[in-house]
């Protein structure tokens, strides 16, 4: 047995010698190992049961996690409280593809998937139609409430979750997401303590409207890292109520945070949950400053390097939503393209365009809007439920000028990032570089 | 020479050649694409990254502050692991954060890699050390820059 610092209650001490079988011991022990790193001192129940997992892709590569996988359905190991996945990584109907990509994802990027799919719902996976990284939205059904502690990865989510419902989740890596829901228990640490949660760093937001919550995001996480800000200013713009529009804006504004830094919370004063209840309570002494103005934002939004081959290119493809989107930035979309084409004189984008949303905001799009899901289609947007940044990891997509407005998006591939006002001329046949 | 001593997460002795970051490292971003590649050696492909962009890394000594990005980064760790293609060390300036001390666990646990890591050996570690230096890594936790 391994040599541990933290206390075990004795459920946990049986399963760490084995009582449980080698595959539960060894799930233990990277949990243990993990929170005596960062001198966790016991571990704490899962509270919130549904896990979310960060790894949603067949990808043939990623041996040692199928490899654990089977060790699991061999032993009939599983999350019984269930979990949520990632986005699946290919949509064929809505997202095309030529002959050859189609070669490539099928054969060798996600030749594992439906394998792995198998594998996963024997392991606790909610459903099939569970494939989002915003599984916490209300249609999705896996939304925490405050306080309660979590086992996800995902870092879009955990950052949501921290932030915007107030649950406590560490940013764990995939795999401990996974052995956190199975054993039930998480080291507690970090993000789980009051002490964890208290910010490093006041941001001072002094733009003349509000910043585009992806560059603002992305500011703020290349600046801070993976420490906590507490926002000043945001709520005069966007007010002290989290509705749907918030939200979205929230959502977007802690994915870019997390990718282009390593946020797991943020704090907005007058607004998320626990900077209403704290306030000031929340900024450790000594905290660093950061002032950002509209200078601050263009010389962060300028900084982004252009990764087409042909930078002055017309795109061919455009991904929106990344996270995917809330059912308002759905209905937003589709009323913003449609009034884009209608002051151009357009009926179809100029470019083939794609909304992601999970499978469930989706459902409900089609049930409640069925005459805007038939527009969207007729100008020449497709709505898909993939994860964008899986689609790009195939290399036939690199030499294609790929648009978004999602900065995780834009970190992780060759995609450029462009502003919303700036999508929608695009879309609408303009030319704005 | 200089010597700088920090906390072991994963013992080892090495010596070898160091790849700088000064800023996080995002894990996810910089394995990506020589992983997907099934390539033989990893070339950064963060294209965030000033310092290690299109830098080697494989069997090299990375000293970085801390990891960044996307939450499979610990998977990411331990598929490169896995794989034979990882850095051999891993030196952070400051406290490892949750998502490389779960790659390095995951490795040890389940690959029983023998990839070394080490951190808290300071911010002068970070200012001092260059692409390029040889490194002398020992199991205690000293770093000599050689």
């Amino acid at each position: 047995m391994i040599e541990y610092k933290m206390e075990l209650n004795e459920e946990l001490r049986g399963i760490l010698e084995g009582k449980e079988g080698e595959t539960k011991q060894k799930i233990l022990e990277t949990l243990v190992l993990f929170g005596d790193i960062f001198g966790a001192k016991r571990m704490v129940k899962v509270t919130h049961n549904e896990g979310h997992l960060v790894t949603s892709f067949g990808i043939p590569l990623l041996k040692p996690l199928f490899k654990t996988m089977d060790a699991l359905n061999k032993e009939g190991i599983k999350a019984e409280g269930g979990f949520t996945c990632d986005p699946r990584p290919i949509d064929y109907k809505n997202v095309k593809c030529n002959f050859l990509e189609k070669i490539v994802f099928n054969k060798i990027l996600y030749g594992k998937q439906e394998e792995y799919e198998a594998q996963l719902k024997k392991a606790g996976l909610t459903d099939f139609d569970s494939f989002s990284c915003a599984s916490y939205l209300k249609e999705c059904g896996n939304r925490p409430q405050k306080g309660d502690i979590l086992s996800w990865a995902e870092s879009s989510a955990v950052v949501f979750a921290n932030s915007v419902l107030g649950a406590r989740c560490n940013r764990n890596s995939g795999m401990l997401d996974l052995f956190g829901s199975i054993i039930g228990y998480v080291p507690e640490f970090g993000l789980l303590t009051d002490e964890g949660r208290k910010a490093t760093w006041i941001v001072e937001v002094k733009t003349s409207k509000l910043p585009e919550a992806q560059i603002l995001g992305s500011a703020i996480g290349m600046k801070v890292m993976e420490e906590v800000p507490y926002v000043y200013g945001l709520d005069k713009l966007l007010g002290t109520e989290i509705d749907d529009k918030v939200g979205a804006y929230l959502k977007d504004f802690g994915a870019a945070s997390a990718s282009n830094g390593a946020v797991g919370l943020f704090h907005i004063d007058g607004l998320t949950p626990e900077a209403k209840e704290q306030k000031e309570k929340l900024i450790k002494e000594g905290a660093k400053v950061y002032v950002i103005d509209d200078q601050e934002i263009e010389r962060v939004y300028a900084s982004y390097p252009i990764m087409w081959k042909d930078k002055e290119a017309l795109p061919k493809l455009c991904f929106i939503g990344c996270p995917h989107l809330n059912y308002y930035q759905l209905n937003k979309w589709h009323e913003d393209i449609k009034n884009a084409l209608k002051e151009n004189n357009k009926t179809k984008v100029s470019t083939r365009c794609v909304l992601n949303t999970p499978p469930k905001v989706l459902a409900r799009f089609k049930k409640e809007e069925p005459k805007k899901y038939k527009e969207l289609y007729e100008m020449g947007v497709t709505i898909s439920s993939i994860c964008p940044l899986m689609y790009t990891n195939n290399p036939l997509t690199h030499s294609k000028p790929i648009m978004t407005n999602s900065n995780k998006l834009r970190t992780y591939s060759m995609a450029r990032y462009f502003k919303d006002e700036d999508i929608l001329a695009i879309l609408a046949g303009k030319k704005v570089y | 020479m200089k010597e700088f001593k920090g906390r072991v997460i994963a013992k080892g002795n090495f010596t070898g050649e160091a790849a700088v970051s000064h800023q996080g490292f995002n894990t996810l971003a910089s394995f990506q694409k020589s992983a997907l590649m099934n390539k033989k050696e990893v070339l950064v492909s963060d294209q965030n990254n000033k310092d290690l962009f299109g830098v080697n890394i494989t069997n090299k000594i990375l000293c970085l502050p801390i990891t960044i990005g996307s939450t499979t980064g610990g998977l990411v760790i331990q598929t490169v692991c896995d794989m034979k293609i990882n850095p051999r060390a891993f030196l952070f300036s400051e406290e490892i954060d949750s998502l490389a001390a779960s790659g390095i666990v995951l490795a040890k646990v389940w690959q029983d890699s023998d990839v070394i890591c080490i951190d808290k050996l300071g911010k002068e570690f970070l200012d001092t050390v260059k692409t390029g230096d040889k490194l002398e890594i020992k199991e205690d936790g000293t770093v000599t820059i050689l």
